[in-house]
C-alpha cells in the first residue's frame, strides 16, 4: 500500500509539474502532430501506400515523441539537484519507477489518441476492431515507457543524454514497434482473431520491461 | 548519549583524488558541530558521505546506527541535507515543493508553523523559480526541517542570504537544536557559526585534526569565502 502511495505521489509530482510546463501540450504533441503530417507528404495517398503504412507510422511517431517525454521525465530531476533530492527522499525507488512511468504513460497516452484522430482524419484510416487496438496500445505504450524510464535514470548523469537515450531506447523497443504495428493492422482489417497474439506479445514484453525495471532503477539511480 | 555519526578511517575518493583520506570522527545525540576547513578540505564530501550520496572507499561510517558499509539509504529517510543545490522543482510552488518533500519522507505538509519561522508563509503560492537566492535557501532549510530529521547536515547553510535571512536561519538553527536534533555544520562563516556550534572538528586536506568543543566564540574568523567550492 506504501508503494501505491509513494507512487501516486511521485506521479502526481510529475504531472503538476507538466501541467505547468505544458511541455506535453506545446511540443511533444505537435511534434507527433507533425511527424504525421511529414509523413503524409512523404507518402502519395492516391495509391493508398499512406492508408496500408498507417499502423507503422503511426507507431513511430509515437516512439519518437515517448523518447522526448521520457527525456522531459528526467530533464526536470536535474533541476537544482533535484535527484539528490530524490535519493534522499527515502521514497523506495520501486515507487519512483511506478511514479515516473505512470506520469509518462499518462502522457503518452492522451498523446496516442490525439494521434489516432490525426490518422483516421489525415490518412482515411478505419479502424474496426477497436479493443484488441487499444490493449494492444497500452501493454506497447507501458512496455516503452518502462523501457525508457529505465534508460533515462541510466543516462540521468550524462552530459550527452539527450542522444544517448534514442540510441539505447529504440532498438529495445523494437518488439513493441512490431508487435504493436501487426495488432494495429490486424485491427484495421477487422480481423481481431490475427490481432490477440500480438496483444499477448505486447503484454509479455510489457510485463518484462516493467519487472526490469523495478528491479534496475533503484542500482540505476544511485549510480546516476 | 548514544552517538549518532561515527566514523573510523573513513576515505573517500573523488575520481583518484581522496578528498577524504581516513577521518575519525564521533558525533552524540543533539550535537551541534561546526566543520570548518579551506577549500576542498572536505567538508561537503564528509556531509555527502553521511548522506550516502558518496561511496565509502575504506574504513567505517556508522550514521543513525546503520553501517554504510552495508546499506548506504537506510538512514536517509532520518535525515535532511541542505547543500548548494535547494533540491526544489522549478514549476512547483513553495507550499508544494515542500508538501511533496515532507510527504515523501512520510509526514503530513509541512504546517503552517515552518513557513512563518523562515519567512515564507506569503511566497507559499509562489514558484520556486521566481523566488530570490535567500528566499530559495530559506525554503531549502523548510524543506529540510519538514522531513523532521533526526540528523541535519547543513553545507554553507548562511550563503546567499541578506542580514535578516541570517537571523532566521540561526534561529531556526537553535530550535531544532533545542528539539534535540543533532547538527552538522559546515562553513566558512566561522564567527557565525561558532555561534550556533557546541563543538569545532577542522578538515585539512582530508583529515579531521579539530574536535575541541567551545562554550563561546572565541576565534576570529579567518576566511569570509561567500561559498564553500570545495570538496
Amino acid at each position: 500500500m506504501t508503494l501505491v502511495r509513494e507512487a501516486l505521489l511521485v506521479s502526481g509530482k510529475d504531472l503538476r509539474i507538466e501541467r505547468r510546463a505544458k511541455v506535453t501540450l506545446s511540443q511533444v504533441v505537435p511534434f507527433a502532430a507533425i511527424v504525421l503530417l511529414l509523413f503524409a507528404f512523404a507518402l502519395d495517398p492516391d495509391r493508398g501506400v499512406l492508408t496500408r503504412a498507417a499502423p507503422g507510422l503511426f507507431w513511430i511517431a509515437v516512439l519518437l515523441a515517448s523518447l522526448l517525454a521520457v527525456s522531459r521525465s528526467f530533464a526536470v530531476e536535474a533541476e537544482n539537484g533535484a535527484r539528490d533530492a530524490l535519493r534522499l527522499s527515502g521514497l523506495d525507488p520501486m515507487a519512483i519507477f511506478l511514479g515516473k512511468s505512470l506520469a509518462v504513460l499518462a502522457q503518452l497516452l492522451v498523446l496516442e489518441v490525439v494521434l489516432t484522430i490525426g490518422v483516421v482524419v489525415l490518412y482515411d484510416l478505419s479502424l474496426r476492431s477497436l479493443v484488441p487496438l487499444a490493449l494492444a496500445s497500452v501493454a506497447a505504450t507501458i512496455g516503452v515507457v518502462a523501457t525508457g524510464i529505465v534508460y533515462g535514470v541510466l543516462t540521468a548523469g550524462l552530459r550527452l543524454r539527450e542522444t544517448l537515450v534514442p540510441l539505447l531506447v529504440l532498438p529495445v523497443v523494437t518488439p513493441a514497434l512490431l508487435g504493436a504495428t501487426r495488432a494495429w493492422e490486424a485491427s484495421v482489417d477487422g480481423v481481431p482473431g490475427e490481432a490477440w497474439p500480438w496483444v499477448a506479445v505486447l503484454g509479455a514484453f510489457a510485463l518484462i520491461a516493467g519487472t526490469v525495471g523495478l528491479l534496475a532503477f533503484g542500482p540505476l539511480l544511485e549510480e546516476s | 548519549m548514544s552517538l549518532v555519526v561515527s566514523l573510523r578511517s573513513a576515505v573517500c575518493l573523488l575520481g583518484r583524488f581522496p578528498a577524504l583520506a581516513g577521518v575519525d570522527l564521533d558525533i552524540a545525540t543533539g550535537e551541534v558541530v561546526l566543520v570548518s576547513g579551506a577549500n576542498g578540505a572536505g567538508k561537503t564530501t564528509l556531509l555527502r558521505l553521511l548522506a550516502g550520496l558518496v561511496p565509502l572507499r575504506a574504513g567505517a561510517v556508522t550514521v543513525l546506527g546503520h553501517d554504510l558499509a552495508v546499506d548506504a539509504r537506510a538512514h536517509r529517510r532520518d535525515l535532511a541535507l541542505v547543500g548548494p543545490d535547494t533540491f526544489c522543482y522549478d514549476d512547483l510552488t513553495v507550499a508544494e515543493n515542500l508538501a511533496f518533500a515532507a510527504r515523501a519522507a512520510g509526514h503530513p505538509p509541512a504546517p503552517t508553523e515552518l513557513l512563518e519561522q523562515l519567512d515564507l508563509a506569503r511566497l507559499a503560492p509562489v514558484a520556486h523559480r521566481d523566488l530570490s537566492t535567500g528566499q530559495r535557501r530559506r525554503l531549502s532549510l523548510a524543506i529540510a526541517l519538514a522531513r523532521d530529521p533526526r540528523l541535519l547536515l547543513l553545507d554553507e547553510p548562511h550563503a546567499g542570504l541578506d542580514v535578516v535571512g541570517r537571523a532566521v536561519l540561526d534561529v531556526a538553527l537553535a530550535d531544532a537544536s533545542r528539539d534535540g536534533r543533532t547538527v552538522l555544520l559546515a562553513s566558512h562563516e566561522l564567527d557565525r557559526a561558532r555561534t550556533l556550534a557546541s563543538r569545532e572538528v577542522e578538515l585539512v586536506a582530508g583529515r579531521a585534526v579539530g574536535g575541541r568543543r567551545e562554550e563561546s566564540p572565541s576565534v576570529p574568523a579567518p576566511e569570509t569565502a561567500p561559498e564553500d567550492v570545495g570538496r
